[in-house]
């Protein structure tokens, strides 16, 4: 057995920083991931001459992906626990809706309609986790339900109409960039944030008596870390600066990374996935918490659809129409497994990222419509068949 | 050669690492009810597998004779077509179908690939006639208890014309009535010359019923005998007659008071719901104090600890009382915080995460420790972990090595580590050794021990006799759901215990 070795040596673990932590299931293939991400890049950069790794480019990249994103990150949990949630294009167009028709119809302020719609997406989040885990309902048919439901609420409650405009406070959510001194003191708070959890990290493995990587090495891949968010502020303000929906994936992102990763809830979801049966025997109230992997997913789906409501200006018929397969499709490439107990966030939005990238790549291209789904759908097939090749290896 | 319809010679099946079989010889005259026997393990599976061709010719040695020419069975359809058919102890019927549909699955009359129903249901009646079976062959599988489907699978066999049945533990999951239905059923079968294989550890069903008895141990034939020339007594000393070794480091140890009790409990089947699996059992547990529950597969014993630990999915009854006090016990995080802890049997399935690390299962159970307000402490999940890992020196590369990768002895190392996590008073430890290895059983036997004398009190559900024997200081016997004998460490012996657990006194 190659597996056995002493285990007192053996049983020493190298531990990570939180930054390493956070990403704890982005080893070997998240890193794949990032390659292939960096060919498209290149790929598209070359193609256009250039134009596509301009910083404008970069900003307008970053704010298409956000709400596929957000969506991911919902769905990722869903997935986790082996179920699906086919609904979430139809609560970002309802929420959205019901958001902008409470401002332009009903003069809501915007903080008191975005609250509402957050609440409706949290609250059909909870509906269909209580069909799945308390009527054994299977997500598919709960969410794929809730998928023709809420677009008919929503063309129903519009009267089929567009509902514009918005006022400027709901608009520029989606629209305003964060200005050069408040960008550079959130950057410098990210980065002061970074380098106190890696000496509290290491202190605290100190202290439990753990080995601890070599200083310079530590104080290496922070530099290393923090160079990357100084060069990403920088390109952002080459062009208008940090545009709010990237704030809001990022920390999005960091709130559930840390929520899967570090709480008890989260490793309560991951093992549910794996094994539901080894989870209820370990005394997990499994139905409990896929209600919460739903109301989550729904609130999240929410987010986007202020957010859509937010970029259109307007609440539209067909807003998140079809968003949730490019939710599912990140995931998938991100390294989520159908099968459950395996799925990271990070991945998720590296996912979306491809799936954006590409997106705009082809648009920058001029390559015609039709073809744009096309590539998509074979690259999915592509990235999960390497994935099972590579992993039977 | 034409004594014998069936004669299996000099079987040999190895799997990596064991000798399943060695050198069986068995032989089965026509038209009589042939009794396999021997303990779980002893190789009685394995040899109807390669009888019916689940494994195929070349993957063991020895030859299959039937009547007289050797057969040579590439897969379960070729075995069918000379004639045998298999009833496992899992049935395998679609329920979604009709009983009719199941008769005929694959073997359906058609004409030009388009069924004949009016064929099809007629033809059926006809089979079910047969198995004493008068139902409508359009109802669904369903809808039928576990005894009518087990008939159904008999008719679906001999539709296809089976001269050898093989009947793999049939009373298991019957009611006493069904039994005695199904006894009916064979001796009909046997007038209308069908040769049957009973496989079954119930002594009793077996005088009932065979011709002739053969007995297998550690996978080798011990004997076959006419039933009439032999004794019950006779047949339960072959098949567990083995040697103790001194392979169990069982300890004495002052037990202290009672901590655990279990009034009139009771459990029903989730499939069966006037069915029984556990009928008014009482008893106790004391601190430091290992109890052994043996009895048959099937017998509740299993049913009646994980219904106690609240993760058994038929109705229950009963009081359970932890230090005197009476405890309401819903679910496994109820008995969790109550101070039981439950290592499951079929770790795969029901104790391990497998595509997770060592730490995450070794803490699933016992997270709450290690959070505040919902977060997790790494390095103090870790601090524990790593201790758990030293103690119970479990071979792993690191703790983040996913379990999958593990030895199956330190994968049950692991599902044990998670459970003493929570610190229990109580332990259940359902077939604790099944599956691993000499070595690591006894680790297993030794962290029993350790915990005994930290005045833990374990209930020990085993099919191991020389386990149970070995390790327990108090023997409760299962059969058919109620308690049928208790002995005291010094006063059990395999022969009392497999006498109790096959229903005699």
């Amino acid at each position: 057995m190659s597996v056995v070795r002493e285990s007192t040596e053996s049983t020493i673990v190298a531990r990570k920083s939180l930054f390493s932590r956070l990403n704890a299931r982005f080893d070997l293939r998240a890193y794949t991931m990032i390659i292939a991400l960096v060919i498209i890049w290149l790929f598209f950069t070359i193609l256009t001459e250039g134009r596509f790794l301009t910083p404008r480019n970069i900003s307008n990249l970053a704010r298409q992906v956000s709400i596929t994103a957000i969506l991911a990150i919902g769905m990722v949990m869903v997935i986790v626990t082996t179920h699906i949630e086919l609904s979430v294009g139809s609560i970002l167009g309802l929420t959205g809706g019901l958001a902008g028709i409470l401002q332009v119809w009903y003069h809501v302020s915007t903080p008191v309609a975005i609250l509402i719609a957050l609440l409706c997406g949290a609250l059909i989040g909870a509906f269909h986790g209580y069909w799945v885990a308390y009527h054994n309902v299977p997500a598919f048919i709960v969410t794929l339900a809730g998928l023709l439901a809420y677009r008919g609420i929503l063309l129903g409650i519009t009267k089929g109409q567009t509902v514009a405009p918005l006022a400027p406070s709901f608009k520029v959510l989606s629209s305003g960039y964060l200005a050069l001194v408040p960008g550079i003191i959130l950057s410098s708070i990210i980065i002061i944030g970074l380098v106190l959890t890696s000496i509290l990290s290491r202190r605290s493995k100190i202290k439990y008596g753990f080995k601890v990587k070599p200083l310079y090495f530590e104080i290496l891949t922070t530099i290393v870390y923090c160079g990357l968010i100084i060069l990403a502020t920088y390109v952002l303000y080459q062009y208008e600066g940090i545009p709010y929906p990237v704030i809001v994936v990022l920390v999005l992102a960091i709130i559930f990374s840390f929520i899967t990763n570090n709480t008890k809830f989260g490793r309560q979801v991951y093992a549910m996935g794996g094994n539901v049966e080894a989870a209820r025997l370990s005394g997990i109230n499994v139905r409990r918490r896929t209600l919460v992997v739903f109301v989550l997913a729904g609130l999240l789906a929410s987010i986007a659809g202020v957010l859509t409501t937010a970029r259109l200006n307007a609440a539209t018929i067909t807003a998140g129409d079809g968003a949730e397969l490019d939710a599912i499709a990140s995931c998938v490439i991100g390294g989520t497994s159908f099968l459950g107990g395996v799925g990271s966030i990070p991945g998720a939005v590296l996912g979306a990222l491809v799936m954006a990238s590409l997106d705009n790549g082809m648009s920058m291209m001029n390559v015609e419509a039709y073809w744009q789904p096309i590539i998509k759908g074979s690259i999915l097939l592509l990235a999960v068949w390497l994935d099972i090749k590579t992993k039977k290896k | 050669m034409g004594d014998y319809i069936l004669e299996m010679r000099n079987i040999t099946k190895e799997f990596p690492g064991v000798r399943a079989l060695n050198n069986v010889n068995f032989k089965v005259r026509p038209g009589e009810i042939h009794a396999l026997c021997g303990e779980n393990g002893a190789g009685k599976s394995t040899l109807m597998k390669i009888l019916s061709g689940v494994y195929p010719y070349g993957t063991y040695d020895g030859a299959i004779i039937i009547n007289g020419e050797e057969q040579r069975f590439n897969n379960i359809a070729s075995s069918e077509a000379a004639g045998i058919a298999i009833i496992n102890q899992e049935l395998t019927l679609v329920k979604q179908l009709t009983v009719g549909e199941n008769i005929f699955l694959g073997n359906e009359p058609n004409k030009h690939g388009v069924i004949n129903w009016h064929q099809l249901y007629y033809e059926s009646k006809k089979w079910m006639a047969a198995v004493k079976l008068d139902i409508n062959p359009q109802t669904k599988v369903a809808n039928l208890g576990v005894g009518h489907q087990q008939m159904v699978e008999i008719a679906k066999a001999l539709s296809k014309k089976a001269k050898i049945l093989i009947l793999d533990e049939p009373s298991a999951a019957l009611t006493e009535n069904e039994v005695d239905t199904l006894m009916d059923i064979l001796r009909t079968l046997k007038n209308n010359g069908v040769t049957c294989i009973y496989i079954s550890h119930k002594i009793n069903e077996i005088f009932e019923i065979a011709d002739t008895v053969t007995v297998l141990r550690d996978g080798e034939t011990i004997a076959t005998k006419p039933i009439d020339q032999t004794t019950e007594n006779e047949v339960i000393a072959m098949m567990v007659g083995r040697e103790l070794s001194n392979r169990f480091p069982r300890i004495n140890h002052e037990t202290g008071e009672v901590i655990f009790e279990v009034k009139n409990y009771n459990v029903f089947d989730p499939d069966n719901p006037q069915r029984k699996l556990v009928d008014n059992v009482s008893f106790s547990v004391r601190r430091g104090e290992i109890l052994g529950i043996a009895g048959l597969m099937g017998a509740g014993r299993t049913e009646l600890m994980s219904s106690i630990f609240g993760g058994f999915p038929g109705e229950s009854y009963g009081e359970v009382y932890i230090n005197g006090q009476k405890v309401e016990i819903k679910s496994p995080l109820d008995a969790i915080n109550n101070g039981l802890a439950m290592v499951t049997e079929d770790r795969k399935r029901y104790g391990l995460v497998l595509i997770h690390d060592v730490k995450k299962n070794l803490t699933l159970a016992n997270l709450k420790k290690y959070c505040k307000s919902g977060v997790i402490n790494a390095n103090e999940e870790i601090h524990d972990s790593e201790k758990i890992v030293n103690t119970l020196s479990i071979k792993t590369p690191s703790l983040e090595t996913k379990v999958n990768n593990l030895s199956g002895g330190n994968q049950q190392k692991v599902v044990v580590g998670k459970w003493l996590l929570t610190q229990p008073l109580i332990l259940i430890m359902d077939e604790p050794t099944r599956g691993i290895d000499v070595g690591a059983k006894y680790e297993i036997y030794s962290i029993m021990n350790e915990l005994k004398k930290q005045g833990v009190a374990i209930i020990m559900i085993s099919s191991e006799l020389p386990e149970i024997l070995g390790m327990s200081d108090r023997i409760l016997v299962i059969h058919e759901g109620k308690i049928n004998g208790e002995f005291k460490h010094d006063e059990a012996s395999q022969e009392k215990i497999m006498l109790a657990a096959t229903g005699g006194n």
